[in-house]
């Protein structure tokens, strides 16, 4: 008994030291965000304001670039979420020669270095005028995204028994019917994790709307706030801490949705388990 | 009705997701093979030339490009390999020994870090590194010599910072694993007399092996392709020490206008990458 005391203790100890470790960057985003003199140590400010968010909440620099996000991650989430259940369909409930080829080769491109594509992306989109689009941008993020969602829809739908639909079908409903009334409701669960984890992806993706996207005014948080402090120098530290708090929220909630529904697993279930 | 289920048809639903994939990403991937092989640049409307393996010639000629290479190799080794997997696992059999609040404190803040985004994570770790920032500030507490840390070590600094955003993905696959471990085994080595650290050795750690590869590939393919932490953090600077293939890519491809030579670099990078996806692939023996 005293020995398993002894390496909780030991266990705790180095655990806690470690999430001292990975709490540093983000105390001092707390901390800088409402502190009006701040700098870029971790320091309890002298008085608590809210100055800094007051600043950073004006069109320019939150509202704009948030609705961007929103519009250009939404429609993406939702072209990704809609082609991968369509696609999932088949894949899940027919065995053909080339289900496994397929498969396998949306499973091979999930894991390609999308980063490695970027120069011709570029060079494509200037090309054929999708270039600072933001419904082209749109459409290469939600193909970024489309392998891994379709594999994890895969999965998820596997879990559907046969049964359901072969009852709706002696009824005499189409496979689009059964797919969207009979399928697609019984997984529910996994069709939100596929779409937060998507929508979590592109809100954060950084590359992609930075080589796509020119204009300021259809910039994404994600490169607006590059652009705030890519001018080192010049930055108010507490509104930059600010409006990346404002930023990061979002994904924050959306995870914690997923992650009690699901445990915090999820996102691996497709990935890793096969 | 049996005609819904039978027939080439029923194979329609993948058309929409196909035609993307096919435009956006095998389009690109074809694009880039052939864009390597020519000297397109972006300035001046001459055109592109076939110039055959001349990019490749010139790359592996290229001390920037070696450069490239070997800091790529240790950034993924330092913060892939050492790092995220390491740690992670560490953590996963830590939290198996501690006890609950500690392990939902320190879960909480690693899966946060994981979560936020990129350019936050890239920002605060920034601020963390600077030498005004935090590190200093700690060693100087300690009364430790303190510096510039993106200045004279800047690739470790993006290591680290590598570390901090991306051990939590280690760290649920390893939990994942261990907890499938039945606790007969290692029980059953304890009453034998296996020490701590010859149980992970001889038992632990060859159960989940098939984790580890798994975990391994997929941190080497994530971490290969980082670029925005890297290039808000330091630009690949000072100079070009910490200037990864990624960054490597873009800085000739876009602010040297070399678009072909560029692309060589991003072939040769999706060429690895795809080295260890058909590894991966097989190591999972996927069934499909």
């Amino acid at each position: 008994m005293r020995r398993t005391t002894r390496a909780r203790l030991t266990a705790n100890g180095a655990l806690l030291l470690t999430a001292a470790a990975f709490a540093l960057p983000l105390v001092w985003l707390l901390l800088a965000s409402v502190n009006a003199e701040a700098d870029l140590r971790v320091r309890v400010p002298s008085s608590v304001t809210a100055e800094n968010y007051d600043a950073v909440l004006t069109d320019e620099i939150t509202f704009t670039p948030m609705l961007n996000s929103l519009l250009l991650c939404g429609g993406s989430t939702l072209l990704t979420v809609v082609c991968a259940a369509f696609a999932a369909y088949p894949l899940s409930r027919h065995r053909s020669r080339f289900s496994r080829p397929y498969l396998l080769t949306i499973l091979f491109t999930t894991c390609l270095p999308i980063t490695a594509i970027m120069v011709p992306v570029y060079g494509l989109f200037v090309q054929v005028n999708l270039i600072d689009t933001t419904y082209g941008t749109g459409l290469f993020l939600a193909t970024s995204q489309l392998p891994f969602a379709i594999w994890l829809m895969k999965n998820f739908m596997d879990g559907v028994p046969v049964v359901l639909e072969e009852a709706a079908w002696t009824d005499g409903a189409t496979s689009l019917q059964t797919l969207t009334r009979v399928v697609l409701p019984l997984m529910g669960p996994g069709l939100t994790v596929v779409t937060i984890y998507t929508f979590i992806q592109l809100w954060g993706n950084f590359f992609v709307p930075f080589m796509l996207l020119l204009s300021p005014e259809q910039l994404p948080a994600s490169v607006s706030i590059f652009t705030f402090f890519g001018n080192y120098g010049s930055v108010i530290y507490g509104q930059l801490a600010a409006f990346s708090i404002l930023y990061s929220v979002p994904v924050l909630l959306l995870y914690i949705l997923i992650a009690r529904r699901l445990g915090g697993g999820f996102a691996l279930g497709g990935a890793v388990k096969g | 009705m049996s005609a819904t289920r039978t027939g080439w048809w029923r194979w329609v639903p993948l058309t929409p997701a196909t035609i993307l994939l096919l435009l956006f990403l095998a389009g690109p991937i074809g694009y880039c093979v052939w864009i390597a092989f020519t000297d397109t640049q972006l300035t001046g409307a001459s055109g592109s030339d076939f110039v055959g393996l001349d990019n490749f010639r010139r790359a592996f000629a290229d001390d920037n490009f070696r450069n490239a290479v070997r800091l790529t190799l240790v950034f993924t080794f330092v913060s892939a390999v050492i790092g995220q997997n390491t740690l992670g696992l560490a953590l996963a059999g830590l939290m198996r020994a501690a006890s609950r609040p500690v392990r939902t404190l320190t879960g909480t803040l690693v899966i946060t870090a994981w979560v936020l985004p990129e350019i936050v994570a890239a920002f605060l770790l920034y601020t963390f590194f600077r030498r005004e920032g935090t590190l200093n500030a700690i060693l100087d507490w300690l009364h430790l010599p303190s510096q510039n840390w993106l200045f004279t070590l800047p690739i470790l600094a993006v290591s680290f910072a590598n570390v901090w955003r991306g051990t939590a993905f280690s760290m649920l696959i390893y939990s994942a694993a261990l907890s499938e471990i039945p606790r007969e085994i290692t029980e059953a080595a304890e009453v034998d007399g296996a020490s701590g650290p010859r149980r992970i050795w001889y038992i632990t750690l060859p159960m989940i092996r098939r984790s580890i590869g798994t975990n391994l590939m997929l941190n080497t393919l994530s971490t290969l392709s980082v670029f925005g932490l890297i290039w808000a953090m330091t630009r690949g600077g000072p100079g070009n020490r910490s200037q990864t293939l990624p960054v490597f890519m873009y800085d000739q491809a876009f602010l040297k206008s070399l678009i072909g030579y560029g692309t060589a670099v991003a072939l040769l990078l999706l060429l690895v990458g795809s080295l260890f996806s058909i590894v991966y692939l097989r190591l999972m023996k996927v069934e499909v």
